[in-house]
């Protein structure tokens, strides 16, 4: 399930009974609870059977697995991290026991569950594996190499088809229908970016000690599980802990609604309405024969993509408003700006800091720290295009998001030796206005057309399709 | 973020966030009401970026039923709407004589490209008639039904034809059909003074009409058709980059050669006499009148006539050999006795240009037919 139209009335119902019903001193086990349960109910209807169950569950293992490995040495196992635990336990075997419930009468899972024995299985495999890899010295390394496989096996077609083979094979379905979606784990980028965050800023010493129920919350938060933004623990955590204060519902809620309302109309109005035949796919790239049609699907796909995307983080940002959690902004006129990096701080905005803490800015120091070190202008190139790429692959393992990746780390290699060229000659036209506007005026069009031109990649599943549609684009074909 | 600022500068209180509430129910109510008291979907159907912003359709829209990504296209029950988007809709060249073509899916070019329709090559074909250029229109939709023709032919009659070919085939005349498409359910308002002013023998209150009541007439009621409408509009886009109405497959299903041992045809299960009363020819008849002084030029259209299993008993999937033959010398007779020009095809094209279905053609099988009408009508113009 995505985050349609009933999605949000739901959470916007369940948001005025936490503000009308639930005591202060609740607030936070509610959203703990909240955002357990909605791990199932988002997760979408999968063909493989047992699979929609399990994979909601994993993601529930894997966060606690987690938050077990990357408490400091210090940090006891409380009475309210026992008791976490025990809700999560309980309400996993809960949910599972709806196996008993005929369908008709069956909340937050579609399908059946599996037999409970396997579910009490996972969960005993999983916490013998936690406790004995608890103080392993390569824990932390060990978690993120386990968190990038399964992203690199999620986001790699032939993998996904694999692994839906052996599924089909061990619950007697049909192999031949195996398809990539089979293993459409709802949420799991996101998630996985959350958990590296925990996992690399624990062993970097910057990470705070959070409690099982905080921590949890905080990885599965609802509103941003799907889509994001990705949110800092840190940042999060301030709120969270203010949760049980006295809180003035009535700023949240109009602040809350005028987001989702915002968000609605961009992504429920413009967006789908530009999908209805008026933006770019790989269907009409192959059907379109002229030059100014091709330009029209393009620019109404980069309208389409920025008011989906954004609508999105709207509602999710609105929604975490009116439960008491100000989530971070993802978007800021990204298409208004003048150069490549502009674009790249203003679109995304979460994602890309993410990628900046935990690509770039390592890759840097290491580079940095090489004997012999490499020239500057090698280091930004590497770093910038290490960056870009990630950020590309993070979309899925195909060669037109490595070369999305590749197209935007060379951007912004260019623009950096570009503005160290110009500094000077920019500095000049500060109080020369029709100079400084013309400018400006040339800059956002190279800009906006880079970034147009470069969700051809990001648009169109195969090389030759992409290719193709460029040729389109400048009357070659 | 300076973004929202503007959220920041709200009131934030119960109050204000009631009013909004409130103030929005009341407006999203009074629109409604005020929708519904004015009911603007004729206005609003003729209402058209095609021919303007986009290149009008050579053919009336019609969802196939695949993807609509892939066919640009969506199914209305709006003919202001369908027709606004429709090249006819142009205002007429003093230069032109204008043919239109009427009928169903064989008409519309089912699994045809525009260019391959039978009025896409009749077009081709570059008639002259007293000095005007002919351009043949494409006003076939694909549902077999002659009510559902005669709603759009009287519609049509305000773009000035000056002749109609109407391509009829038996499957449109069974009385049980006249009412089944959702164009003729949604539009009883036009379809009632046809029936009284021509006495056709359809009940003119039949519960399958489709009449919207008050509260269906508010934009709420009317929700679907008004997204129908923006997304042809939307679609406009694809349509005009693309020039791809109707997505075809790579690989054509092709139709039924062998039958069982079947002479069912619609309600009848055995062989019976079929008379003008128990087949729709009085709609037939009321679309000749409306057209008035227009020549009207009906066509028994071809189809597909097998040679395989049971072929002694039925020509096709559609037709048992017993109905057809009736049809044909009913449909005959009744153009002799009512001095209709009539053309009868039936037979016309070779069973190997039949597609998908017994009255789909191939282009090459359909330029047969354009071939033969031009021959048969159009020998004498110039």
């Amino acid at each position: 399930m995505g985050l349609s139209l009933s999605t949000i009335a739901v959470f916007v119902a369940i948001a005025i009974i936490y503000a009308a019903i639930i005591p202060a001193k609740w607030r936070q086990w509610f959203l703990f609870i909240a955002s357990i349960l909605f791990v199932y109910w988002l997760q979408a209807d999968i063909f493989v059977r047992w699979l929609d169950f399990f994979l909601p569950t994993l993601s529930l293992i894997i966060t606690v697995t987690s938050w077990y490995l990357t408490r400091s040495s210090e940090q006891k196992f409380s009475t309210q991290d026992k008791l976490a635990c025990l809700v999560i336990t309980g309400g996993i075997l809960i949910l599972a026991l709806l196996r008993f419930v005929p369908t008709d009468y069956r909340l937050l899972i579609i399908s059946r569950p599996p037999p409970l024995q396997f579910i009490v299985g996972l969960l005993v495999i999983a916490s013998i594996l936690t406790f004995a890899t608890g103080r392993f010295k390569w824990r932390y390394s060990f978690l993120l190499i386990f968190l990038v496989a399964i992203f690199v096996m999620l986001k790699t077609d032939i993998f996904t088809i694999q692994i839906s083979q052996w599924l089909r094979t061990w619950t007697g379905q049909d192999i031949s229908q195996a398809k990539a979606i089979d293993l459409n784990w709802i949420g799991f980028s996101y998630l996985a970016f959350r958990l590296i965050h925990t996992v690399r800023d624990r062993q970097s010493g910057l990470f705070p000690e959070l409690s099982l129920q905080e921590y949890v919350t905080y990885v599965l938060f609802f509103p941003a599980f799907i889509a994001g933004p990705i949110d800092r623990a840190e940042r999060f955590i301030q709120d969270f802990q203010t949760l049980s204060e006295k809180i003035v519902f009535s700023e949240r809620f109009v602040e809350g609604f005028t987001r989702i309302a915002v968000g609605i109309f961009k992504k429920f109005i413009v967006a789908d309405t530009l999908a209805q035949g008026m933006s770019l796919n790989s269907i009409n790239a192959a059907q379109i024969d002229n030059l100014p049609g091709a330009w029209i699907l393009l620019y109404g796909y980069a309208l389409r993509l920025f008011f989906d995307f954004s609508g999105y983080s709207d509602i999710a940002i609105g929604i975490g408003i009116l439960f008491g959690i100000k989530l971070p902004e993802n978007f800021a006129q990204p298409y208004t700006r003048t150069s490549i990096t502009k674009f790249w701080q203003s679109w995304h905005i979460t994602l890309s800091n993410w990628v900046r803490f935990y690509v770039f800015s390592p890759l840097s120091r290491y580079l940095l720290k090489r004997k012999p070190k490499p020239s500057p202008i090698l280091i930004v190139l590497i770093t910038q295009s290490a960056t870009m790429i990630a950020i590309g692959l993070w979309h899925g393992i195909t060669i037109n998001f490595l070369i999305w990746g590749i197209w935007h780390g060379i951007g912004l290699f260019i623009h950096k030796q570009w503005t160290d060229r110009t500094r000077a000659f920019y500095r000049k036209l500060k109080n020369k206005l029709p100079q400084q506007l013309l400018a400006d005026g040339i800059a956002w069009f190279i800009t906006f057309h880079f970034v147009v031109l470069g969700w051809v990649w990001f648009a169109l599943p195969t090389l030759e399709d992409a290719l193709s549609m460029f040729t389109k684009l400048f009357g070659l074909s | 973020m300076r973004d929202w600022n503007w959220v920041d500068a709200l009131p934030k209180s119960w109050a204000f966030l009631l009013r909004v509430i409130v103030k929005a129910l009341l407006l999203f109510g009074l629109c409604n009401l005020i929708f519904a008291w004015l009911y603007p979907m004729v206005f609003l159907g003729n209402i058209s970026l095609y021919g303007t912003l986009y290149p009008a359709r050579q053919r009336l829209p019609f969802y196939d039923g695949n993807d609509p990504a892939q066919s640009n296209s969506v199914s209305l029950n709006n003919l202001p709407a369908l027709f606004a988007s429709h090249d006819v809709s142009r205002a007429k060249p003093d230069d032109e004589f204008r043919v239109f073509l009427i009928g169903d899916s064989n008409t519309w070019g089912w699994y045809l490209e525009n260019d391959e329709t039978l009025s896409a090559q009749l077009t081709e074909a570059d008639l002259t008639a007293n000095v005007q250029d002919i351009v043949f229109y494409n006003l076939g939709y694909p549902v077999m039904s002659l009510t559902k023709d005669l709603l759009i032919l009287d519609y049509a009659m305000q773009y000035e034809p000056d002749m109609i070919i109407w391509l009829v085939s038996l499957a449109s005349f069974p009385p049980e059909e006249q009412l089944v498409p959702p164009l003729v359910r949604h539009n009883q308002a036009r379809l009632v003074p046809l029936i009284e002013q021509y006495d056709l023998s359809i009940n003119p209150d039949d519960e399958t009409f489709i009449q919207a009541n008050f509260w269906q007439r508010t934009i709420v009621g009317q929700r679907r058709q008004l997204a129908d409408l923006l997304r042809l509009q939307t679609y406009g886009v694809g349509w005009s980059t693309t020039g791809i109405d109707q997505f075809i497959p790579e690989n054509i299903p092709l139709r039924q050669s062998d039958f069982e041992t079947d002479t069912a045809w619609s309600s009848y299960s055995a062989p019976a006499e079929l008379s003008q009363e128990n087949l729709a020819f009085d709609v037939l008849s009321a679309g000749i009148e409306i057209a008035g002084d227009i020549p009207v030029i009906i066509i028994n259209e071809p189809m597909f006539i097998s040679d395989g299993n049971n072929s002694d008993s039925r020509y096709n999937s559609f037709y048992p050999i017993w109905a057809y033959q009736q049809y044909r010398d009913l449909l005959s007779q009744t153009s002799r006795d009512n001095g209709w020009q009539y053309l009868d095809l039936w037979d016309s094209i070779v069973p190997q240009e039949f597609t998908d279905s017994p009255v789909h053609l191939s282009a090459n099988g359909t330029g047969e037919l354009a071939r033969q009408l031009i021959d048969t009508i159009f020998e004498n113009e110039d």
